[in-house]
């Protein structure tokens, strides 16, 4: 295998959706299946380029619905782009939504087997960090009560407790840092510092700048789906909120 | 991509649909037997004392029809339904999408285990015993299930893109009640109708488990062939299919 130091790289990626109002209706299907271009489309990502090197730790910042989510999941390869490219070198870690295979009426240890079973761990591997993650995440209490039962912090903490314990080459978070209270997000901090000082790749979307700015070194800013900077994270940080009074440049 | 433990992954999808099927219900697996009980006393009642009939062992005859019957609708309706339901799950964790309908047409085995417990119990109750030729059950169920399994998987990908894919499912399952024989027998079918039946699983397999459970015979072996064609035909048009639409799911999700 060659040596490639780059962890993840994009190249020119479109994605459009097609808007429909609610109704996925069979003609809409068939009128594109006979190669009728839709009329109705929306650009989510319009050509953004980056690329992350390994041990880096990039930001993605912008509004909301400025097609940070959808950049993830293309990362991710849980979206197909309609034209560029997507590399990632080692196994992908991706936390895009806290507790997306949690089930209300599951119990707490239930939903942590099927989690970890979602995250790629087998039975053994689920054992053995069983303990570990009940501690860190603080329910032990509620550990054999049904979820809907916990609060939305309980779960969330549940959640990220699993998460964490992935050990991936490249770790993606979409918005999930703020979560819990602050003795739980310094220790979610000191996890994902610790997983970066071991030379693992960080690809991060949030709005907490605090956090962007100690836990990655490069940002990329999108804007209705356009990237408009990609430099040093302060850089992108000081363009960003200071976008109001500049005019609108392009990246590349 | 994902690459985890494909095994573990599956039970775990499997007991979750399992758990949350039951969980809050008061008679909980009780269900799986009252079911057919209750669809049992009804006909039972239908066809032995308003229509008569000269049928043998009527409750076993109705049971052989209505537990494979049963399997089928419940598999290829939940496992339709099972990608739409998963949404958050398919937009948001890179597991193989193939698991998931998969997953939700295995959950329904337990059923089936328990169901046949039941015409187990019927079968000694009427004095018939059980005899060699049950060892074709587990094959001809397990061509049922790869059937189930195919059908699941094109079922459930086309339900991503239009959703009216379930209420024709529903249709469909309404219309193929009346053309399986579960409460008529094959004999009664005319001549040129019956090869056309062996052609479809869900018939080729109450009528496998009649021969086998009433008639102590196997299964005929042009009705074996018949049977495998179709499920494995069923799985590769399911599999070919799935591949084809999963690309873009998380659009349509």
């Amino acid at each position: 295998m060659k040596k490639d130091p780059k962890a993840i790289t994009c190249e020119n990626i479109w994605k459009t959706f097609r808007l429909h109002t609610g109704q996925r209706l069979l003609r809409q299907h068939l009128a594109s299946w006979f190669g009728e271009e839709p009329s109705n489309q929306f650009h989510a990502l319009k050509g953004v380029s980056f690329d992350v090197a390994k041990g880096e730790g990039l930001a993605v910042i912008g509004c909301n619905g400025s097609g940070k989510s959808t950049l993830l999941s293309v990362v991710v390869g849980l979206a197909q782009p309609d034209k560029g490219t997507v590399k990632v070198d080692g196994r992908i870690a991706a936390l895009l939504e806290l507790g997306s295979g949690f089930h209300p009426d599951l119990t707490g240890r239930e939903n942590v087997y099927l989690n970890a079973a979602l995250l790629g761990f087998n039975e053994r591997q689920t054992k053995a960090m069983f303990e570990e993650i009940v501690d860190f995440s603080g329910v032990r209490d509620f550990i054999d009560e049904p979820l809907r039962t916990y609060s939305s912090g309980m779960m969330l903490r549940l959640a990220f407790s699993v998460a964490i314990n992935v050990d991936p080459d490249v770790l993606i978070i979409d918005e999930v840092l703020g979560v819990g209270d602050a003795d739980f997000q310094t220790k979610c901090h000191e996890r994902i510092r610790g997983f970066r000082r071991a030379g693992k790749t960080f690809l991060c979307v949030s709005h907490n700048k605090g956090a962007l700015m100690e836990l990655c070194d490069r940002a990329v800013w999108l804007d209705h789906g356009e990237m408009m900077m990609c430099d040093r994270i302060e850089n992108v940080f000081e363009a960003y909120e200071g976008r109001a009074a500049l005019p609108k440049q392009r990246a590349e | 991509m994902w690459s985890g433990d494909y095994r573990f992954l599956l039970k775990n999808l499997m007991l979750k649909d399992f758990r949350i099927r039951y969980r809050n219900m008061s008679l909980g697996m009780f269900w799986s037997l009252l079911n057919p009980l209750v669809m049992l006393v009804v006909w039972n009642f239908v066809f032995t004392k308003i229509f008569t009939n000269p049928i043998h062992h009527f409750s076993l005859f109705i049971l052989c029809g209505i537990v494979p019957f049963n399997f089928f609708t419940v598999g290829w309706l939940s496992g339709t339904s099972s990608l739409v339901d998963s949404a958050g799950l398919i937009k948001r964790v890179p597991i193989p999408r193939e698991i998931v309908p998969i997953a939700s047409v295995l959950s329904n085995c337990l059923h089936v285990v328990i169901q046949m417990a039941l015409l187990l119990v019927f079968v000694l109750a009427g004095g018939l015993g059980v005899n060699i030729y049950w060892f074709f059950l587990p094959l001809i169920w397990a061509l049922e299930l790869v059937f189930v399994c195919g059908l699941a998987l094109l079922f459930s990908a086309l339900n991503v893109y239009v959703r009216d894919t379930r209420y024709f499912v529903e249709s469909s399952n309404l219309v193929l009640f009346w053309l399986v024989p579960i409460f008529y027998p094959f004999s009664l079918v005319p001549q040129r109708f019956k090869e056309l039946y062996q052609f479809n699983p869900i018939a080729a397999l109450v009528l496998a488990m009649r021969d086998i459970v009433l008639d102590a015979k196997a299964p005929s072996n042009v009705l074996l062939i018949k049977l495998t064609l179709v499920s494995f035909l069923a799985l590769g048009v399911g599999i070919l299919g799935f591949r084809r639409l999963k690309p873009r799911f998380y659009d349509y999700l």
